[in-house]
């Protein structure tokens, strides 16, 4: 009897959830350390609080330029933002569709030999290490104003992307079925033909269609270092303090967006 | 009978689909060209043909880097790390609120404020954080603030997004659990909802910090501050020695916040 209730004093009364990080050396390491960062960081930002008091007004001019969008007075500048930015968008995602497959069958270790495969992950880890503006500024630099350096900007950040993906895409397949089509005799490229790219198929027509929707969000920004686009109009409206015309295009974007990323979502559930 | 049988060739696909992927293809490629032909319009072939010599001039300028230059980089780097970093925090106090009210199972009212919260997660998500910080520099003016605020508001986006899924998807038995023993809505979501998210959540803040330490080294270019500001001086003033020091180290430091994000979010799932 004793000893029952001896077990039974021994359950604990009150619970306290365990902490996120388990070693406590190591937690309260972090948490000062994440402290003393923040009162560094937090005071050496400079703010020029009387700036920012002052553009208060321009911000509240911002928010009436959005209630009341002006469409119509810089329609035509519009038109040919959207213009440019829309079939830069088209041609980008195609030809880095058509640039990124053979890469990425390359990058595939399965299917590729050391040398190519090798070279083709080079490629790759080159496309995907400099941002879209940093290429889109070079590109200005070589091509000119306009929107051929943004296509060439989005179709070499294409590339990274969609050949990283797919490559990985075929390293995951279900090897069985490449097995079996190599059991017939078939050649490499049979094998690729027959044996993987059914596999692959939907999945690549989805990062493609998720590719375009980045390639015309991305293409509303390049237009900033003059890669052509809807973004050098919006610059232009906004170096113009023109908010209202700056809301206006600010809301087409949204829509745009929007309208692909439902797009693109039913296309892909179509698909798969 | 047999030899019948033999000289059917197996096919992949029946003649109409086939005939159906030719006119696919056929509309693609004829809606590129058209494409084509329309943003070529303005392009001068003459700055095209002559990229390569261009390439060669900028590249010939470009070496040797001004290795002295980077003392003058130590405090915008600062700023660049401080920009992500606080604007990664901020986006959080203001993106999780947001999630909680987006998701299914934690939203008040699904019919009238989860809408609301998706519209908030969908318009920041499809602006980009250098429009941002186009708008920002010109309400309050260039600085970093403009920066932090910029990269704050166009992570709620992406943060709310993940995070609301993530919570549709938690374990209800143990949310159904926690309410057996009687407790409060807000005691629900602190014991059943909160510690079923919580590594996912700490996986989604070291990815958006990583995101955001990429898109922090160029925002200077529009003048809020960081590593894009003395980008954009370096290319003004065509000092192609200092530009190649500028991108080697938006390099290394992408590079670094890769691995670190990597190795977190290792440790973290």
């Amino acid at each position: 009897m004793t000893a029952v209730a001896a077990t039974e004093t021994r359950f604990a009364q009150t619970w306290s959830r365990p902490p996120f990080i388990k070693r406590r050396g190591l937690r309260w390491t972090l948490y000062g350390g994440a402290l003393v960062y923040l009162i560094t960081a937090i005071s050496s930002v400079e703010v020029n609080w009387v700036r920012v008091w002052e553009g208060l007004d321009r911000g509240l001019r911002f928010i009436k330029g959005f209630l009341v969008p002006d469409f119509t007075s810089r329609w035509g500048d519009i038109v040919i933002g959207m213009q440019e930015s829309l079939t830069m968008t088209v041609t980008s995602t195609v030809v880095g569709v058509a640039i990124s497959v053979p890469i990425g069958i390359g990058a595939a270790r399965n299917i590729a030999p050391l040398p190519v495969y090798a070279v083709c992950r080079a490629i790759v880890a080159l496309s995907r290490s400099f941002q879209e503006i940093i290429v889109a500024i070079l590109f200005v630099v070589m091509f000119g104003f306009g929107p051929f350096a943004g296509f060439l900007t989005l179709s070499f950040a294409t590339i990274g992307f969609l050949a990283k993906l797919l490559a990985e895409d075929i390293e995951d397949i279900d090897e069985s079925q490449a097995e079996a089509i190599r059991a017939t005799g078939a050649g490499w490229w049979q094998i690729v033909n027959y044996g993987i790219q059914p596999q692959v198929m939907p999945r690549l027509i989805g990062l493609s269609l998720y590719r375009l929707d980045i390639n015309f969000r991305e293409s509303s920004v390049i237009g900033i270092v003059g890669a052509g686009g809807i973004g050098a109009t919006l610059n232009t409206a906004m170096d113009r303090y023109e908010y209202d015309s700056a809301a206006a295009i600010l809301m087409l974007i949204i829509v745009i967006v929007m309208a692909a990323e439902y797009l693109s979502g039913f296309v892909r559930k179509w698909v798969q | 009978m047999t030899d019948a049988a033999s000289t059917t060739v197996w096919r992949k696909r029946t003649t109409s689909r086939e005939l159906a992927m030719w006119a696919g293809w056929l509309v693609l490629v004829a809606f590129f060209v058209f494409c084509w032909q329309v943003m070529t319009q303005t392009t001068i072939w003459a700055f095209v043909t002559d990229a390569p010599q261009q390439a060669a001039d900028i590249g010939s300028r470009m070496v040797p880097p001004r290795w002295e230059y980077i003392p003058h980089l130590i405090k915008p780097m600062w700023d660049t790390l401080n920009i992500a970093t606080l604007g990664t925090l901020l986006a959080i106090v203001m993106a999780v609120p947001v999630a909680f009210l987006a998701a299914r199972n934690t939203s008040p009212s699904v019919r009238f404020v989860r809408p609301l919260a998706l519209l908030i997660i969908v318009s920041s998500r499809s602006i980009n954080s250098l429009i941002w910080a186009l708008l920002l520099v010109a309400i309050i003016g260039p600085g970093v603030l403009a920066g932090i605020v910029a990269i704050a508001l166009r992570s709620i986006g992406f943060v709310a997004k993940l995070l609301y899924e993530a919570i549709e998807e938690i374990d209800a038995s143990q949310v159904e659990a926690v309410t057996a023993t009687g407790a409060s809505r807000s005691q629900v979501v602190d014991y059943a909802v909160v510690p079923q998210i919580l590594p996912a959540f700490a996986g989604i803040t070291v990815f958006r910090w990583d995101i955001n330490i990429r898109e922090s080294t160029v925002l200077g270019l529009v003048g809020a501050g960081g590593l894009g500001l003395r980008l954009q001086e370096s290319m003004n003033t065509l000092a192609w020695p200092q530009v190649t020091v500028i991108f080697l180290l938006i390099l290394v430091t992408v590079l670094l916040s890769e691995w670190v994000s990597a190795r977190v979010r290792h440790a973290i799932i």
